[in-house]
C-alpha cells in the first residue's frame, strides 16, 4: 500500500553535492523542496569528531561512509560476450551513502575542465581530421561551453573556499598557477596550501625539466574562510585522514560545512534520510513525482511538479531504466541513449623511495600536492602519437595512513623478518606520483539491467560493461612515461612503475570517478539530457551529477558535476519556472 | 623538566605499559586452539626482534577474532545473493565462504597438515624455521593446494597486517608497536606547525583513539 504524500514543489532523490546545492538554490527560490537521501543523517559533530574521525580500519578499510553492497551493488563484464557477476564487495570505486554523499569523504580536488573538455570531438575533428577518431568511439561535445560554465565553476569554488593559485585570470596568465587553464573571472577565494616534502620535490624536478607545476586547487581550506551563504569553514591541519574520511575540524568543503547549517533554517526545505527512491513516476511526458521506501519498509509517493535525480552515475542511470525513461542503449544497433557513453578514468602510478629523505607521509591532506598540466588534454601534438587525451601528473600527500600505505622496495619478500626491517625503513621515505588520466567512452562501454542479479526490493541491479580503449591505454602509458621522467629527475634511491593495463578490474581501488550513462548534449539522438540537464523526454525531469559527462577528461570530476549542477539550477529559476517546458 | 626529558618519559612510561602483561581478553570466534594457532602464525609472519614486539605479541590473535565475530566475520555488508559462479579475477570474489567459515576451515587444514607430516605436532608446536616453510609452502601453493591455500594465506596476511597498523582499540596494535616500528604518530590530527618542516624527524610519540 503505497501511501501518498502532499505534493511539493520539487523532489530531489540523492543529498550529496548535486542535490545540496540544487537544494539550497530551488529553497533559496522560495519553492518548497524535498530531498530523499538513502543513506543515514550525517553530521560533524555527531559522526566524525576528532575524537572519532581517524580510525583508518573503520572508514578506509571496511569502508563506513560507503554504501553496503548488501544494500546496492552493479554487476560488471568487460565484454558483451561474459556474463556479469556482481561486484560483492567494492574494489575500484566506492559509491557513497548518507547525507552530504561523496562530498563527505571526497579528497577535495577541485578542478575545471579547460575549454577544449567540452568540445573534444569537434575540436579533434578540427585538428587532426575524422579519421584520427577510432570509429568505435562514442565521444560527444557537451552542449554547453567554459564560458557558459565559468560564473558557476566560480559560485561552487566561492561555497567551498578553495584553496589555489589562479594561472588565468581573465585572460592574464599568471605565474604559480595553472597556464593551461581557462580564463578565470578571479582568483581563488583562499591562498594554497603549505607544501610538504615530496610536492616540493616534484615540483622542483619538474621545473628542471621545462614543466609548469603550480598547487593542486583544494577543497581542504589553507585558512579559515566564510563563504557567501554566511557559513564558516576552518583551517586544515594536514591530519593525513581525508579520502574515504570526514572532516572533523570542519576544513574539507562538503554539503555539512557549506550548505547545510543555511538549509537546516530554511523551513520550506526538508532531508528524509534512510529514504530509497524506487521509481520515478510519471505520465503523459511529464513526471508526477518519486515513489520511495524508508527504514521501516513503507512505500510512499511524493508528488512533485519538478524531479531532479542526483543520484550517484549509476544510480541515476538505474532509475531512468527502472522508469522507463529514455530509450535503452543497445551496444549491437548502437541505438538508444541511457546507458550510453559509460568512461571512467584512466590512472597510474610511480612509487619512489629516498634511503636519505624523511617525506613523512602522514603529514597529508585530500589535496595537498604539486601537480603539472603540461601533457593533459590537447596541450600537445597528438599527430604524431596516434591516441587523443591525457592526464595530470601530480605529486599529492594524500592517503599516507599504514594499513592501505606502507610500501617497500621490489624485491622484498610479503612478510617475515625482512619485511619487517624494510617497511620500518621505507615508509616515513615512500611516496607515489599519479597521472590522473582521461577515459574516452566507446561502443561497448556501457550501463543496462542485469537479467539475473537483484537488490533487497527485488529490482535488477545495474550492469557495467566496461573494458579500456586501446586508445586509452596507449595515452596512458605515454602519460606514465613522462611521469617516470619526473620521477627519474628527483633521483630517488628506487622506483616502481605501474602501468595501466587490460581488463579492467573491479578488484583494486582506482577511481571513483564513473561518468556517463545519462550523457548531456545538444542533439537528443545522442544525449539523454539537454545542456540545462533536462531530459528530452520528461520536461519537468533533471538528471544531475557525473552521468552527464559524455566521456571523462584527465582530471576529478567534482568541480564540473557542481558547476553543472548549479548551471542548471539557474536555469530552473530564472527561466523554467516562468514558462515550464523545454529549455533546448 | 626541559622538553627533551619530558619526551624521555613520557616514551619511558608508553614502553612500560607495552612491557606490561595484557590482561586475557575472552576469545568471541576462535577457540583457544585457533587462537594459539592465529598467534603462532602472526608471529611469524610480523616477528618479534630487535625492532620491537612482532604481529603475535602485538594481539593479532585478539584483533582477528572480534573481526570475524563481526561484520567482518560474517559478509553482513556484502552482496550474497546467489547464483555464486566462478568468475574472472577482474570480476572480485565470488564465494559464499564468509571469512569466519575461511577461517575455521583454513586453520583446521593447515593443523591437519602438520600434525599428519610432523609426528602429530600442529602448527602452533613446531619449530620457528619450520613454520616458516608451512607458511611459504602455503603461500607458494605447495600444501592444501586444493583447500584454498594459497587465498587463506593472503587473507591471514592481510588481517593480521590491517590489525597490526590499525588503532589499538581494535586490539592488534598493542601499545602502538605497529605505527612504533615505522614512525607513524596516529590519530595526532594535527601536523600545522610541521608541514613545512621538509626532512625532520617528527618529535611526538604516537597518539591513539582510546
Amino acid at each position: 500500500m503505497t501511501l501518498r504524500l502532499k505534493p511539493v514543489d520539487a523532489v530531489i532523490i540523492g543529498f550529496g553535492w548535486s542535490g545540496a546545492l540544487l537544494a539550497e538554490a530551488l529553497s533559496s527560490a522560495g519553492l518548497s523542496v524535498v530531498a530523499l537521501e538513502r543513506g543515514r543523517w550525517r553530521d560533524t559533530a555527531e559522526n566524525f569528531p576528532p575524537s572519532r574521525a581517524p580510525d583508518e580500519l573503520r572508514y578506509a578499510v571496511r569502508h563506513d561512509l560507503v554504501v553496503k553492497p548488501a544494500e546496492n551493488t552493479i554487476t560488471f563484464r568487460n565484454s558483451v560476450a561474459q556474463m556479469a557477476l556482481p561486484i560483492r564487495a567494492w574494489g575500484s570505486f566506492l559509491p557513497a551513502s548518507g547525507a552530504g554523499g561523496g562530498g563527505v569523504h571526497w579528497n577535495g580536488q577541485t578542478w575545471r575542465f579547460r575549454p577544449s573538455d567540452f568540445t573534444l570531438k569537434s575540436d579533434t575533428i578540427a585538428r587532426y581530421g575524422k579519421r584520427f577518431l577510432p570509429p568505435d568511439l562514442s565521444i560527444e561535445d557537451w552542449g554547453v561551453t567554459y564560458d557558459q560554465l565559468e560564473p558557476y565553476y566560480d559560485r561552487f569554488e566561492y561555497i567551498c573556499g578553495i584553496s589555489g593559485k589562479s594561472g588565468n585570470l581573465r585572460g592574464r596568465i599568471e605565474a604559480g598557477g595553472n597556464p593551461f587553464e581557462g580564463p578565470r573571472a578571479r582568483e581563488y577565494p583562499t591562498p594554497p596550501m603549505t607544501m610538504p616534502y615530496a610536492p616540493t620535490l616534484f615540483a622542483e624536478a619538474s621545473r628542471e625539466l621545462g614543466y609548469h607545476p603550480f598547487p593542486q586547487p583544494s577543497a581542504n581550506l589553507s585558512q579559515a574562510y566564510t563563504n557567501p551563504l554566511g557559513v564558516t569553514l576552518g583551517a586544515c591541519t594536514y591530519c593525513g585522514f581525508c579520502e574515504r574520511f570526514g572532516c572533523g575540524n570542519y576544513a574539507k568543503a562538503s554539503p555539512q560545512t557549506t550548505l547545510m547549517p543555511v538549509l537546516r533554517r530554511r523551513k520550506n526545505f526538508s532531508l528524509r534520510t534512510e529514504c530509497t527512491a524506487l521509481a520515478i513516476d510519471h505520465e503523459g511526458g511529464k513526471a508526477r513525482g518519486v515513489t520511495y521506501t524508508d527504514a521501516s519498509g513503507e512505500v510512499f509517493f511524493q508528488p512533485a511538479e519538478i524531479v531532479l535525480c542526483c543520484a550517484y552515475t549509476f544510480e541515476n542511470i538505474r532509475l531512468l531504466l527502472l522508469s522507463g525513461i529514455g530509450a535503452p542503449y543497445d551496444p549491437q544497433t548502437g541505438r538508444g541513449v541511457v546507458g550510453r557513453n559509460y568512461a571512467y578514468q584512466t590512472t597510474s602510478s610511480v612509487a619512489l623511495g629516498f634511503d636519505g629523505k624523511l617525506l613523512n607521509p602522514f603529514i597529508g591532506a585530500g589535496a595537498l600536492g604539486t601537480v603539472v598540466d603540461d601533457w593533459n588534454g590537447d596541450h600537445y601534438d597528438h599527430g604524431p602519437l596516434g591516441f587523443i587525451g591525457g592526464a595530470y601528473l601530480a605529486a599529492l600527500a594524500t592517503n599516507g595512513r599504514p594499513i592501505l600505505n606502507h610500501p617497500v622496495p621490489p624485491g622484498v619478500p610479503r612478510w617475515g623478518a625482512s619485511w619487517k626491517r624494510a617497511v620500518a625503513k621505507s615508509y616515513l621515505r615512500t611516496t607515489r606520483l599519479l597521472a590522473q588520466g582521461s577515459s574516452l567512452s566507446h561502443r561497448g562501454a556501457y550501463c543496462d539491467l542485469d537479467p539475473n542479479y537483484r537488490d533487497r526490493f527485488g529490482r535488477p541491479l545495474l550492469r557495467l560493461t566496461f573494458d579500456f580503449h586501446p586508445n586509452d591505454l596507449k595515452m596512458s602509458h605515454f602519460v606514465t612515461g613522462k611521469l617516470a621522467a619526473i620521477a627519474r629527475a628527483m633521483r630517488p634511491d628506487w622506483m616502481t612503475i605501474a602501468n595501466r593495463e587490460a581488463p579492467y578490474s573491479v578488484v583494486p581501488y582506482q577511481s571513483t570517478h564513473n561518468v556517463g550513462g545519462a550523457a548531456m548534449g545538444a542533439d537528443r539522438g545522442s544525449s539523454v539530457v539537454n545542456p540545462y540537464l533536462q531530459s528530452w523526454d520528461l520536461a519537468n525531469l533533471f538528471v544531475i551529477g557525473a552521468s552527464a559527462f559524455p566521456q571523462n577528461p584527465g582530471y576529478n570530476p567534482t568541480g564540473t558535476v557542481a558547476a553543472l549542477a548549479l548551471h542548471a539550477s539557474d536555469a530552473i529559476t530564472q527561466r523554467y519556472l516562468r514558462a515550464p517546458g523545454p529549455l533546448a | 623538566m626541559k622538553r627533551r626529558e619530558w619526551l624521555a618519559s613520557v616514551a619511558a612510561i608508553a614502553f612500560t605499559g607495552c612491557a606490561a602483561p595484557a590482561p586475557p581478553s575472552p576469545l568471541r570466534f576462535f577457540t583457544p586452539e585457533e587462537a594459539a594457532t592465529i598467534t603462532a602464525i602472526a608471529d611469524r609472519l610480523i616477528p618479534t626482534d630487535d625492532l620491537g614486539p612482532g604481529a603475535g605479541e602485538a594481539g593479532a590473535a585478539t584483533f582477528i577474532d572480534r573481526e570475524l565475530a563481526g561484520p567482518y566475520g560474517t559478509s553482513r555488508d556484502l552482496y550474497m545473493r546467489p547464483p555464486f559462479l566462478p568468475g574472472l579475477p577482474g570480476q572480485g570474489p565470488q564465494s559464499p565462504a564468509t571469512p569466519a567459515a575461511r577461517y575455521r576451515a583454513g586453520l583446521a587444514a593447515l593443523d591437519a597438515h602438520c600434525r599428519a607430516a610432523f609426528a602429530g605436532r600442529g602448527f602452533a608446536d613446531l619449530a620457528p624455521p619450520l613454520q616458516d616453510r608451512m607458511l611459504a609452502d602455503l603461500e607458494g601453493g605447495r600444501i592444501l593446494r586444493n583447500d584454498g591455500g594459497r587465498a587463506f594465506f593472503d587473507l591471514v596476511l592481510r588481517d593480521t597486517i590491517d590489525g597490526f597498523f590499525a588503532d589499538p582499540a581494535y586490539g592488534g596494535n598493542r601499545g602502538m608497536a605497529g605505527w612504533r616500528l615505522i614512525g607513524f604518530p596516529g590519530a595526532r590530527y594535527d601536523y600545522r606547525d610541521f608541514v613545512a618542516r621538509h626532512g625532520e624527524v617528527y618529535p611526538e610519540p604516537p597518539v591513539a583513539l582510546a
